[in-house]
C-alpha cells in the first residue's frame, strides 16, 4: 500500500482512573472506521438490553467481569489502523490497584498517551503513571486534556492543567510539548480539530500518533546479546553447536572476536546461523540470531555476548538501582530475591534502602522497607557477578526485573556505577580468562574419568579446633576411596608462591595472598582436583574473593568449634563433641552436593 | 526492520525463552494457520528442528483434510506428534452432533476436557512412532509444565488479555484478574508446583500479519483455507459440524492476503463461523477460564 509504513506502532493509553481513557479509545476507534461490525452492535444490543445509555467506554469492556466492576482490570490490545499505519493499543488501567497491568501495558509502547480529566485536574495516577513512564523508558509522550466539554473548552483550566504538569514531567526528566485539549464523549480534537475550541492551534490525538516515531533497535551501540541458551540438536547429524540470543544492540560480523561477560572467555564468530533462506555474514539488534564460535569455549545463558573492539558491560556483585514495588509482601532486606536482567538470573537481598519516594508527589522517606507501588533507590548484594549497562548507555542492559516466590514482583533501572569489593581482583581474572589456554579435555569428561567434581573444602574454626588433624584425615579416607584430592597446607604457599609478599613470617597483603591461594586452587580444579583448604577464622568476604578468583560455586565450607567467630554461614558446623565424626560429616556434605559419586 | 520481520524476531524470542524455561514443555497444533505459522517459527528459533512434542486434540469431528495435512508434515519435518482424544464422551455419543449436548458442552468435552486430560497425562496419548509409521500409546504420562498455543490478542474480546508466558493454576484455571505483571521481555518462567504455563508467541500478530508471512515464508497450510471451486472458503477451522465456510472465491494465499486487504472482511468477526462463540454471552471467556484455547 501507497503511503503506509511498513511498521506497526504500540501505543499505551494511561492516566487516573475514571479521567476517560477507555472513552477516548472508543471514539478513535468509532471515528476511523476501526471496529468490526458485530462488536458494536453486541455492545449497543448490550445497552439496551441492560437500560444503560450506549458509552464509547463499553466498546472495550469485552470481558464480562470488567463490565460488571466498571473499570479496566487489565491492558488490552486493542487494533486500529489509519492512513499511514497500523496502530496497536494497550489500554492501561487507571486504578491503583491494577497498577502492574499498567506497567504490562505501557513496558511495550513505542509512546505513551496521558489522560488527565480537564474537570478533576492532576490526580495521583496521573503523577504516579508519569513517573513510572519514565522509569519503563518511554521517551515519546503526549499529555491529553480530556473532558473539556465539562468546563465550557475553558483555555484557562487548560493553561493552568498544561503548566502544572510541564512543571511535574520537567522534574522527573520528561520533555514533551505536546498537550491537547479534548472530549473523548463530544470527539473534540480526538480525530476532527474540534470547533468548540477555536483557540487551539495543535494537533488532534490522531495527527500526533501519526507524527511519533516507532522505536527502532539501536545498531549504533556496543554489542549486546544475552545468550538464551547454546543448541547442539544431533538429529540428522546436525552437528553444529549454536550459541542463540536475541542482538538486544549493536552488530555482529562473522569473524568478530567476541568477550562472553560476566567471565571474560573470548571467542571468534565463525559463521551466523539461519533456517530457511535469509544467509548472511552480518546480524543486527532486534534479530534473533545464532552463530557458531571458531574455539569451542564454555558458554551458558546468562552470558552476555559483546564485541571486544567495543565498550564492554560493568561487572559486579553490588549494585544501585531505582526499583519500584507491584507486590503485596514489601521488598525487605535480609531476604533472598531474585534478579533477571537479559537472560542473567542471580539470587540477591537488599543491602540498604537510601531512600523510598511517593511517585504520586515526589516527597521522599527512609523506610527500612519497600511497599507496594513504592519507588526506592537501594544498594543490592548479588550472590553472583552481573553484566550490566548503566541505563544512560544501553536500555535493554540497565535494567532488570525482581522475582519474589515465583512472581515478577517489580522492575528496577541501574542509574550508575557503584564500587565493589571485589573489583580489583575481577579485572585480573577477566585478563586471565582472556589469555588462558582451554584443554581439549572438558570439564565434564574429566569430572566422568574421576568421578567427582571438582571443588574446594574450606576446614575453618577457632584456634585448636582440630582443623589440620580433620584436613588430613579427609585428604587420605578420600585417597582411598580412589579420589584426586590435595591438602593444601598454608606453609606449602607462604614461602614460596609469596615469597615476594611476606615480611618475618607475616603476609604483608592478604587480600593478594587470598587471590593467590586462589589462582593455585583455579588451576588444581581445572585439573579436576578435590582441593582442601584449612583457614583460621575465615570471613564471608574471603570466601566471596575467592569464589571471584575460581568462578566457582563448589567452594564449600566447614567450621569447626563451639563458636562460629566469623561472619560466615559455614555448609556444615562441627561441635567439638562430634569432632571425632568430623570426616564423616564432611563426606556426607560431599555427597549431598553431588561432589563425589560413583557410576557403579 | 519490517513489522513482519519485527513480530517474527520477537516470536522467535519467546519460543527460545520457553525451550530454556520449561522441563516439560510441548506446542498446540490445531492444524489452524495460526499454530502452523508458529510451528514454523519453531523451526527457524531451532535452525530446523522442533525440539518438543506436538499436541493435537482430535475432536473426531475434524474435516477429514486436516488430518491427512497433520500427518503428512508429521512426516515429512520429522514432528514428536501427539495427540488426545475424549474416546469416552464419543463411544456415549455425548456430542452435539449426535444431538445429545450443546454446542458449549460438546466443546467442554471433546475439547477442553480431552486437551485438560492429555496435558496432565490423564488419559492416553497417542504419539507417532516414526519407525513404524502410526500412533502408538505414549509411556510418558508426565505432565506438561509449560504449553505452547497459537493463540492471537486481536481474534476476540477474552485473548487481548493474554500475557505472553500466563500462568494457569492447579485447576487449570486462568486467573484473569490477577494476572502477573510482564515487562521488558521478562517472563514468568517460576512457578509452583502443580501449576503450569501458557506460552503465547503470536499475541501481537493479527490475522493479515499470519497470511502475509504464510506468503512471504511461502508455508504449507490446508486447502480448506482456499476456494476450490464452490466460491466457499474455510477463514477458521474447527470441527466440521459446527464451522462454516465463507463466501469467497480466494484460491491461493496471494488471494487471501489481497481479500484481507480490501477490508471486505475487516467488519465480520473472524470467529463468525465458529457456532460455539455465539452461545457464550463473555466472548470465549467460560470456555477459556477452563483451559480452552
Amino acid at each position: 500500500m501507497t503511503g503506509r509504513e511498513n511498521r506497526d506502532m504500540k501505543i499505551a493509553i494511561v492516566g487516573h482512573v475514571d479521567h476517560g481513557k477507555s472513552t477516548i479509545i472508543g471514539r478513535m476507534l468509532a471515528d476511523t472506521d476501526s471496529l468490526p461490525e458485530g462488536k458494536l452492535k453486541r455492545v449497543r444490543e448490550n445497552c439496551r438490553r441492560t437500560s444503560r445509555p450506549f458509552e464509547y467506554a463499553f466498546l472495550l469492556d469485552a470481558l464480562k467481569d470488567e463490565q460488571s466492576q466498571g473499570i479496566t482490570i487489565d491492558s488490552a490490545r486493542i487494533f486500529f489502523s489509519t492512513d499511514k499505519r497500523q496502530y496497536t493499543i494497550l489500554d492501561a488501567p487507571g486504578h491503583i490497584e491494577f497498577l502492574k497491568n499498567m506497567v504490562t501495558g505501557a513496558s511495550n509502547a513505542d509512546a505513551a498517551l496521558l489522560v488527565i480529566d480537564a474537570d478533576e485536574g492532576i490526580k495521583e495516577n496521573s503523577k504516579r503513571h508519569g513517573y513510572l513512564l519514565s522509569m519503563l523508558g518511554i521517551k515519546q509522550i503526549a499529555v491529553i486534556i480530556n473532558k473539556m466539554d465539562l468546563v465550557d473548552y475553558s483555555r484557562d483550566v487548560f493553561n493552568s492543567i498544561e503548566t502544572d504538569y510541564r512543571e511535574f514531567l520537567s522534574d522527573i526528566n520528561i520533555e514533551t510539548d505536546i498537550f491537547i485539549p479534548v472530549s473523548g464523549l463530544k470527539g473534540d480534537n480526538i480525530v476532527a480539530p474540534s470547533p468548540n475550541m477555536k483557540w487551539f492551534d495543535g494537533m488532534t490525538v490522531i495527527d500526533v500518533l501519526d507524527s511519533l516515531d516507532a522505536s527502532l533497535p539501536e545498531t549504533d551501540k556496543a554489542l549486546r546479546i544475552p545468550v538464551q541458551d547454546v543448541y547442539k540438536f544431533t538429529r540428522d547429524g546436525d552437528n553444529r553447536r549454536i550459541i542463540a540470543g536475541k542482538i538486544e544492540t549493536g552488530i555482529i560480523n562473522v569473524s568478530d572476536t567476541l568477550m562472553f561477560m560476566p567471565s571474560g572467555k573470548k571467542s571468534t564468530v565463525k559463521t551466523i546461523e539461519y533456517f530457511n533462506g535469509d544467509k548472511g555474514k552480518i546480524d543486527r539488534a532486534g534479530n534473533s540470531t545464532g552463530f557458531t564460535l571458531t574455539e569451542q569455549i564454555y558458554v551458558k545463558r546468562g552470558d552476555i555476548a559483546c564485541r571486544i573492539d567495543q565498550d564492554m558491560p560493568e561487572i559486579s556483585r553490588r549494585i544501585k538501582a531505582n526499583i519500584f514495588w507491584l507486590d503485596r509482601e514489601p521488598l525487605e532486606m535480609e531476604r533472598e530475591y531474585i534478579i533477571k536482567l537479559g537472560t542473567q538470573k542471580i539470587p540477591f537481598t537488599v543491602e540498604s534502602i537510601e531512600k523510598v519516594i511517593d511517585a504520586s508527589d515526589l516527597s521522599f522517606t527512609s523506610k527500612d522497607r519497600v511497599e507496594r507501588h513504592d519507588v526506592a533507590e537501594c544498594i543490592l548484594t548479588l550472590k553472583k557477578e552481573l553484566a550490566y549497562d548503566i541505563i544512560d548507555n544501553n536500555q535493554m542492559t540497565g535494567r532488570f526485573v525482581i522475582v519474589n516466590n515465583y512472581e515478577i514482583s517489580g522492575g528496577g533501572i541501574i542509574p550508575e556505577v557503584i564500587s565493589d569489593r571485589q573489583s580489583w581482583v575481577r579485572d585480573k581474572v577477566i585478563t586471565r580468562n582472556e589469555k588462558w589456554i582451554i584443554s581439549d579435555i572438558t570439564k565434564k569428561s574429566r569430572a566422568g574419568r574421576y568421578n567427582q567434581k571438582a571443588s574446594i573444602v574450606f576446614i575453618s574454626g577457632e584456634k585448636g579446633s582440630g582443623r589440620k588433624l580433620t584436613a588430613r584425615n579427609l585428604e587420605k579416607m578420600l585417597f582411598s576411596q580412589g579420589k584426586l584430592v590435595y591438602y593444601m597446607g598454608m606453609g606449602n604457599v607462604l614461602y614460596g608462591v609469596d615469597a615476594d609478599i611476606k615480611e618475618q613470617g607475616i603476609v604483608k597483603d592478604k587480600k593478594e595472598h587470598l587471590r593467590r591461594l586462589g589462582e593455585i586452587a583455579y588451576l588444581m580444579m581445572d585439573a579436576g582436583m578435590i582441593i582442601i583448604i584449612t583457614a583460621l577464622d575465615l570471613t564471608s568476604d574471603e570466601i566471596e574473593l575467592v569464589q571471584t578468583v575460581t568462578e566457582s560455586d563448589n567452594i564449600f565450607t566447614v567450621w569447626m568449634g563451639d563458636d562460629i567467630t566469623t561472619d560466615i554461614e559455614p555448609d556444615i558446623r562441627i561441635p567439638s563433641a562430634d569432632s571425632k565424626d568430623s570426616v564423616e560429616k564432611i563426606e556426607g556434605l560431599l555427597i549431598e552436593k553431588g561432589v563425589i559419586f560413583d557410576y557403579n | 526492520m519490517n513489522h513482519l520481520k519485527k513480530l517474527e524476531n520477537d516470536s522467535v524470542y519467546i519460543l527460545r525463552e520457553a525451550y530454556s524455561n520449561f522441563k516439560s514443555l510441548c506446542m498446540l497444533w490445531s492444524i489452524g494457520k495460526d499454530s502452523t505459522v508458529l510451528l514454523w517459527l519453531a523451526r527457524k528459533a531451532f535452525f530446523g528442528h522442533v525440539p518438543f512434542p506436538l499436541i493435537h486434540i482430535d475432536t473426531g469431528f475434524k474435516i477429514p483434510e486436516m488430518i491427512e495435512y497433520r500427518d503428512r508434515l508429521t512426516r515429512e519435518w520429522h514432528l514428536d506428534m501427539i495427540y488426545g482424544q475424549n474416546k469416552k464422551a464419543l463411544q456415549n455419543k455425548e456430542t452435539f452432533p449426535d444431538g445429545n449436548a450443546t454446542h458449549l458442552e460438546c466443546c467442554k468435552k471433546l475439547k477442553t476436557e480431552a486437551l485438560r486430560n492429555t496435558l496432565s497425562g490423564d488419559w492416553p496419548r497417542y504419539r507417532f512412532n516414526h519407525a513404524a509409521d502410526k500412533y502408538e500409546i505414549d509411556s510418558n504420562k508426565e505432565p506438561f509444565t509449560g504449553v505452547i498455543a497459537g493463540v492471537r490478542s486481536d481474534e476476540e474480546g477474552s485473548r487481548s488479555k493474554e500475557r505472553y508466558f500466563s500462568p494457569r493454576d492447579v485447576n487449570n484455571d486462568w486467573n484473569i484478574e490477577n494476572q502477573p505483571p510482564e515487562f521488558w521481555n521478562q517472563f514468568k518462567t517460576e512457578f509452583a508446583p502443580g501449576t503450569h504455563v501458557r506460552i503465547h508467541p503470536l499475541l501481537d500478530w493479527t490475522e493479515t500479519n499470519i497470511w502475509e508471512y504464510i506468503q512471504s515464508e511461502n508455508i504449507p497450510v490446508v486447502s480448506l483455507y482456499f476456494d476450490r471451486g464452490s466460491g466457499r472458503r474455510y477463514r477458521s477451522l474447527g470441527c466440521a459440524p459446527c464451522t462454516m465456510p465463507i463466501d469467497s472465491t480466494a484460491s491461493n494465499v496471494e488471494e487471501v492476503v489481497a481479500e484481507l486487504k480490501t477490508g471486505k472482511l475487516s467488519r465480520i468477526a473472524e470467529r463468525a463461523g465458529r457456532e460455539q462463540d455465539k452461545e457464550d454471552g463473555g466472548g470465549l471467556e467460560e470456555l477459556r477460564k477452563d483451559g480452552y484455547m
